[in-house]
């Protein structure tokens, strides 16, 4: 059976699109994980925001992905959901 | 020579036919004659486009049942004669009199038997009409279309847009939410009330929706259809049962003929797991109210602990005693209709009292747990249902005592000194106002108790579903409704 169209079993008072979290009004007293996935300078573009949050007083933890080429694994991502309150990545190169 | 009139008949027909089908293949040779007559014959083969074997070249291939479906086809072979593309009669089956009155041919089949019934067209097989309908027809469902991609997992996708109760629910797919209406004769498109909290337009199509998500078959919808009614009667109070703190949730017991005819429970582990109509019914309107009226956990629905009938809670009654009233009778009902009655109850507490043999030494019993809902010491604020085991029963039959006796001598064993119940009495601080000191008062308000027949032949105990803390007027009264088609 074709599962790619489904009907909406809601009152459609929302968007189609799923939803995103809303981000938080401000980080204080906050804790921001800066994930370095793996990518070029990644990790100096995070180490440089680190020190900028840090010097605004909030409170950051580094984790690092084994490897860019696949998804964090389900315990990194469980462990930055329980230290953390929002993630940083940095994409690119 | 035919006559004039025979020969204008002779014009545009259109036949249906399938290879599987032994009346098709017995009239290869009336296709044959026809044709040869003048007839301008479009042949539609449903299984194989080389079939009738010397009209190979003049058949068109039908096997996706596109215009089976879109000439309404029911049986092989179907021959309609046209007028240009309107159609002017058809005939079903070989009935050698009708071919020939519908050709003008009178001598048609003169070897053939006269009459053949012909065969179910694959247009019509088991679940075909609505696999053709969301293929090639106008669908009734007016519901957004939410379009994943060919990667996505329809279950996971559900779970992600929050339409599901914390199990997976099945996939609300164009296909099987046709078939969840095919269940009722009802207007997909009536509006059954507002769901609370916040206040959405509920339509059959929504519930429909709904109950396939929630595992439920077609023939249970009315079922549904009528708990969602009573939820929706501000009687009910469905909002202020799902914003509570209180543990309690909708409790659906299904009355009447059709419990049996859809299988639902209401012996062994009747309030337990394992009864799909069971499970499901009570869980579709959970789905309702969480997908439709928004009521989503943490959001606005505050319960402190909640309870287990928040993902389902919904029985049926064992009305097989012919002694018992039933309950939705006992609630006006006709008897012999079905009906749904809904309860704002929370868990289930057991009395397991296997001495009692008097109805006297019963109803004491049972009173003792029945006082303990809510607070032991808190009377007048809630209601609850009993319901009431084979075992249990028996002593009350024997002894003649019919449900309004039994309801009668439970509220009156439900009595207690006000001294006992006052604030501050037992060591314990909660309780009664200092007032009620030196009254008797009874457990429940009237009509605060209902009781209901369900369970098992073995065993000598009884459930009790504890109330909502708002009773009546100031929360939530029980809702009956008659289950419509």
């Amino acid at each position: 059976m074709n599962e790619t169209i489904l009907l909406d079993p809601t009152s459609e008072q929302s968007p189609a699109r799923r939803e995103r979290r809303t981000p938080p009004a401000a980080l204080d007293g906050l804790t921001v994980a800066l994930l370095d996935i793996g990518k070029a300078r990644g990790d100096v573009f995070l180490q440089q925001l680190g020190l900028r949050l840090g010097e605004r007083g909030i409170a950051v933890r580094h984790y690092a992905k084994p490897t860019n080429t696949k998804v964090a694994p389900v315990a990194l991502a469980q462990q930055i959901a329980e230290e953390c309150d929002l993630v940083v990545e940095a994409l690119s190169d | 020579m035919p006559s004039p009139e025979t020969a204008a008949r002779r014009g545009r027909y259109r036949l249906f036919v399938k290879r599987d089908c032994p009346t098709c293949t017995l009239l290869e040779p009336v296709y044959a004659d026809l044709l040869a007559a003048g007839a301008e014959l479009d042949v539609l083969s449903q299984d194989d486009p080389t079939f009738p074997d010397r009209l190979a070249d003049r058949v068109r291939d039908d096997r996706d049942l596109e215009q089976s479906f879109r000439n309404r086809i029911e049986t092989v072979p179907t021959l309609i004669r046209l007028d240009g593309e309107t159609e002017m009669e058809r005939t079903v089956g070989w009935d050698r009199d009708e071919w020939r009155r519908l050709t003008g041919l009178d001598t048609l089949g003169e070897s053939l038997p006269p009459f053949r019934p012909g065969c179910g067209s694959r247009s019509v097989e088991p679940g075909m009409a609505e696999r053709l309908a969301v293929r090639f027809g106008e669908l009734p469902m007016r519901a957004r279309r939410i379009e994943l991609t060919a990667s996505d997992d329809a279950v996971e996708a559900a779970f992600e847009r929050g339409w599901s109760d914390g199990l997976p629910v099945v996939p609300p797919t164009e296909l099987r939410v046709l078939r969840m209406l095919g269940g009722t004769t009802r207007d997909p498109a009536e509006v059954l009330g507002r769901v609370p909290p916040n206040l959405a337009e509920c339509t059959v199509e929504k519930v429909a929706i709904n109950a396939v998500m929630a595992g439920c078959k077609p023939e249970y919808l009315p079922v549904v259809l009528a708990a969602v009614e009573a939820a929706l009667e501000p009687a009910f109070c469905m909002h202020g049962l799902l914003c509570t703190t209180y543990f309690s949730a909708p409790v659906v017991i299904v009355n009447g003929p059709v419990a049996r005819r859809i299988g639902m429970n209401c012996g062994t582990n009747a309030l337990g797991q394992g009864n799909r109509a069971n499970a499901t019914i009570g869980r579709a309107l959970q789905l309702v109210v969480r997908n439709v009226g928004g009521g989503i956990p943490g959001g606005i629905d505050r319960a402190t602990l909640g309870t287990p009938g928040k993902y389902t809670f919904c029985f049926a009654e064992d009305e097989s005693d012919p002694s018992w009233e039933p309950l939705a009778v006992s609630r006006g009902i006709e008897p012999g209709k079905s009906a749904v009655t809904l309860f704002g109850g929370d868990g289930v507490l057991g009395n397991f009292d296997q001495l009692s043999r008097t109805p006297e030494s019963l109803t004491a019993s049972l009173a003792m747990s029945l006082v303990a809902i809510g607070h032991p010491k808190k009377f007048q604020a809630h209601d609850a249902f009993l319901v009431l085991s084979p075992e249990h029963y028996r002593i009350y039959r024997e002894a003649g005592w019919s449900r309004g006796r039994i309801l009668d001598a439970l509220i009156a064993a439900c009595e207690r000194p006000g001294e006992e119940l006052v604030r501050g009495a037992g060591g314990v601080a909660e309780g009664m106002p200092a007032s009620v000191a030196g009254q008797r008062i009874t457990k429940f308000r009237p009509a605060g108790l209902g009781l209901v027949r369900a369970g098992g032949i073995a065993g000598l105990m009884s459930a009790i579903i504890g109330g909502w803390a708002a009773t009546g007027e100031r929360g939530s009264e029980p809702v009956t409704k008659e289950i419509r088609t």
